[in-house]
């Protein structure tokens, strides 16, 4: 393993304005997300979770209930049905999200990256627009083949619903963007906390520990937080119908998207603050 | 260039960097010297805009590094061996960083040309030894062409073909009219590497001269000779105002008188030499030296920090 010297190939400055250096930073993003195998492994799991568990509890539904009641028939929601895979899936997001930040901390690899881009809140812009486009294809398209596969099997009992009937397109790609932002938040999370472990434990904290603790609250208190709550503000956007409690689905998503957004926020002020 | 103006860094109850004033000169390999924990890495992340300073300044060509709009294009640094994700390929590593200040693709081929890497480029980065990864961490560096280098304990790692390799590489990135900065804690590396040093010591700077200098300065030669009539001679020398104090296997080593005045003294009276040899001072001894005078002078005088600078470093 011997080397030979450089020669100069006069790689000079370009003037890069903010466009430039914002494109630049996408392609290195994308070449950064896409070379490693943990990608690939937590978007797998997310896919065959949203989309096997979906068709899975369809399933199960049509097996215990061939042919169901008449009161079964009017609370059974086969949108959310095929859709119950998010729930699992969801995890998966959050830990690629934590991962693609905290991975560059464990091993340093931050200050490399640093130095090559001291623009750090724009590098940080770079990594959440590259991210959140990864996990919206990939979660629109997980949510979109689990509600046919799921109305699929529904549909040998005539249960099935239809893409076009009322709430049912929203509340599919709903289900992509949802996932979409957890992915967000968890990313803001794994930047604020620096911490692999400990951004995953705060993310499943705020989305399935803290629905629980707030249930040991008063009912009346109940009604008021719990559509608040991270997940269930969120979620609102995949069910078909609003539900008594909850935000309807749209303020749903803003308070979810805020909640990511100021996490990010916070990132990205705290990177441009703090030393590497 | 490299310029540092009473640079400190203080972390949570410890002051890392006090006051450090340099230049880092283009043209030269400089080196970067001083016991772990004295403040080297510290400095170069505050160099590199990493970690912002306590007070002082630093600047790169000019100015402050986080103002660079492509630093890859201007400095590349090294600064841990172990920097990358364990499962990336060492091309993507490189292409990743390349594409992040709109490097062409042939710059990722070129440097692992360089250093050496080309048939291992696609492994995974994890099974890299620590010679490997140090060879990595150089291509990253030199990916933009920079005429600033900064490595941070380059040949931890290298095997002895490596140590020679990065030795030669330094000097004709210098020699080509970089600027090479080079930290190390190893001295006997260092001397072999670096036209000039600066040196420090908890944060402080003990030195900045040229490696010559530092070693004539603060560590002192001596004159070993062997002789049957090693009593006559030593009367003579002493009568000459030199020291003689016994060495190794009746080797006498005598100071305050150089080598050819002690030859041509025995030529005059006849007497036998076995052995007139001119034992160098080593930057081992320069630096333990200048580590001492530095403890002596923090135990005696806290105030006004006068850095012990070593003639004119212009």
């Amino acid at each position: 393993m011997t080397g030979t010297t450089p020669t100069a190939t006069g790689l000079s400055s370009r003037d890069r304005g903010g466009w430039s250096l914002l494109s630049d930073l996408l392609r290195s993003e994308w070449t950064k997300l896409r070379s490693v195998p943990s990608t690939y492994w937590t978007l797998l799991v997310a896919a065959v979770a949203t989309i096997g568990l979906g068709a899975l509890f369809c399933a199960i539904y049509v097996s215990r209930y061939g042919k169901p009641p008449p009161f079964h028939r009017v609370v059974f929601n086969p949108t959310s049905y095929s859709l119950s895979g998010i729930m699992l899936a969801q995890l998966a997001i959050a830990v690629l999200g934590v991962l693609v930040i905290t991975n560059e901390y464990s091993s340093g690899l931050i200050r490399t990256t640093l130095t090559a881009v001291p623009q750090r809140r724009t590098l940080f812009a770079a990594k959440a627009l590259v991210f959140t486009a990864t996990t919206l294809v990939v979660g629109v398209a997980s949510s979109f083949a689990a509600f046919f596969l799921g109305q699929a099997v529904l549909s040998g009992h005539h249960l099935e619903t239809t893409i076009g009937s009322p709430g049912v397109f929203r509340a599919v790609v709903g289900a992509g963007l949802y996932l979409a932002v957890l992915g967000l938040l968890s990313l803001g999370f794994g930047a604020l906390l620096r911490s692999t472990a400990g951004a995953i434990a705060a993310v499943v904290g705020l989305v399935l520990v803290l629905p629980g603790i707030a249930a040991a609250l008063p009912t009346s208190w109940q009604n008021t937080v719990d559509k608040y709550l991270p997940s269930n503000a969120g979620q609102a956007i995949f069910h078909v119908q609003t539900q008594a409690h909850m935000l309807s689905p749209w303020a749903g998503f803003a308070v979810f998207y805020a909640y990511a957004a100021v996490a990010l926020i916070g990132a990205g002020y705290l990177l441009h603050r703090r030393d590497a | 260039m490299i310029q540092a103006r009473k640079l400190s860094k203080r972390y949570v109850g410890k002051l890392a960097v006090d006051g450090l004033t340099f230049d880092v000169k283009p043209g030269r390999v400089t080196g970067f010297l001083g016991p772990n924990g004295a403040g080297k890495s510290t400095t170069l992340r505050l160099v590199l805009g990493l970690d912002a300073p306590s007070s002082g300044t630093v600047t790169v060509n000019g100015g402050s590094y986080s103002t660079l709009r492509e630093p890859l294009r201007q400095v590349g640094a090294l600064l841990d061996a172990g920097a990358f994700h364990p499962s990336r390929s060492a091309y993507n590593h490189l292409l990743g960083l390349a594409q992040s200040n709109g490097l062409p693709k042939d710059r990722v081929d070129a440097v692992l040309e360089l250093v050496g890497m080309s048939s291992v480029a696609h492994q995974r980065m994890g099974v890299f030894s620590l010679g490997m990864s140090q060879r990595i961490g150089i291509a990253a560096a030199l990916l933009g062409d920079p005429g600033t280098l900064l490595f941070d304990e380059p040949v931890n790692g290298l095997d002895p073909e490596g140590i020679v390799w990065f030795r030669k590489l330094a000097r004709s990135l210098a020699a080509e009219g970089r600027t090479v900065f080079v930290s190390s804690h190893l001295m006997t590396e260092m001397a072999l590497t670096a036209d000039h040093l600066i040196v420090i010591g908890q944060g402080r700077l003990l030195a900045d001269a040229p490696l010559a200098q530092v070693i004539g300065a603060n560590a002192h030669g001596y004159v070993r000779v062997r002789s049957p009539q090693l009593a006559t001679l030593t009367r003579l020398l002493t009568a000459k105002g030199a020291t003689v104090t016994p060495g190794l296997d009746g080797a006498a080593d005598i100071s305050g008188i150089d080598c050819e005045a002690i030859g041509e003294l025995c030529a005059a009276q006849g007497i036998v030499l076995h052995e007139l040899s001119l034992q160098k001072a080593s930057l081992e001894e320069a630096f333990m030296d200048l580590t001492e005078t530095a403890v002596d002078y923090r135990s005696t005088a806290n105030e006004s920090a006068t850095p012990v600078t070593l003639g004119d470093p212009k």
